[in-house]
């Protein structure tokens, strides 16, 4: 397959339009013939990533490269940062507001849900500075 | 169950979609929380939720479900209509609560396999 690439700036204002850049890259993938499993795994992936984004980190910026043995997801914002990454992969782990409950969210299965269903996770966090997640799925 | 017989048994309003109530649906979950939702792939066809925003149309695209029964009356706002339009989902609206709801779709055959 020839490499395919997307890329997706985030708006942290917007909470109606978060989802979009996911779900363009579903669209995407289809097309691509990529089995339904595997995209299903990348939307939910990205799907939270984004939504994270928007809900804590004020946007940012989201590459998809599609590969010859796996897709990978990159989510970089210029946010707070992640004070304790392993309090925030735990489940039901969640500095959400009650605002941002009251939309869905803030359940503390983001990063929890990012995990489970990728290959390959690394987070990069620095306070003050922002965080990059990085995700793989394999194809 | 088809969903013609989730419109049947819930006397639900149908705001989108009328036109694949012929389309059959194995299982279905309920809840408000969409990260909840993400967590558990079960090839669920439906969502129960009483949250009304388009996230919850979001998070049922990324899922593959095929409809959306908003619970307790809620009627969904026309963006939220439009975006599960485009997304081919049917949307329908339901007077009971979500525990009758589901109760009721689950003592009608609606399983959760």
């Amino acid at each position: 397959m020839e490499p395919f690439k997307l890329e997706f700036a985030i708006d942290g204002e917007d909470f109606h339009s978060a989802g979009e850049a996911s779900s363009e890259t579903k669209k995407a993938l289809k097309k691509l013939g990529i089995p339904a499993d595997t995209i299903r795994r990348v939307s939910i992936c990205m799907y939270e990533g984004e939504m994270n984004m928007v809900l804590h980190a004020n946007g940012g910026a989201v590459t998809v490269e599609v590969g010859e043995d796996a897709i990978a997801i990159a989510l970089a914002d210029s946010g707070p940062g992640i004070p304790d990454i392993g309090a925030a992969l735990s489940e039901g782990f969640s500095t959400a507001t009650n605002e941002i409950r009251e939309l869905g969210f803030g359940a503390g299965m983001g990063l929890p849900n990012m995990k489970k269903y990728c290959d390959e996770m690394d987070i990069q966090t620095e306070l003050g500075v922002g965080t990059t997640v990085t995700m793989k799925i394999n194809l | 169950m088809k969903l013609s017989e989730i419109e049947r048994v819930l006397g639900a309003k149908v705001f989108c979609g009328g036109d694949r109530l012929d389309e059959e649906a194995l299982s279905a979950c309920g809840s408000d929380l969409m990260s909840d939702v993400l967590a558990f792939v079960k090839d669920q066809a439906v969502m129960l939720t009483g949250l009304v925003n388009q996230q919850v149309v979001r998070t049922a695209e990324m899922m593959d479900m095929k409809c959306i029964v908003f619970v307790r009356g809620k009627a969904p706002d026309e963006s939220i209509v439009n975006l599960a339009r485009g997304y081919g989902l049917v949307v329908m609206s339901t007077e009971y609560t979500m525990y009758v709801a589901c109760g009721l779709l689950y003592s009608n055959g609606l399983g959760n396999t």
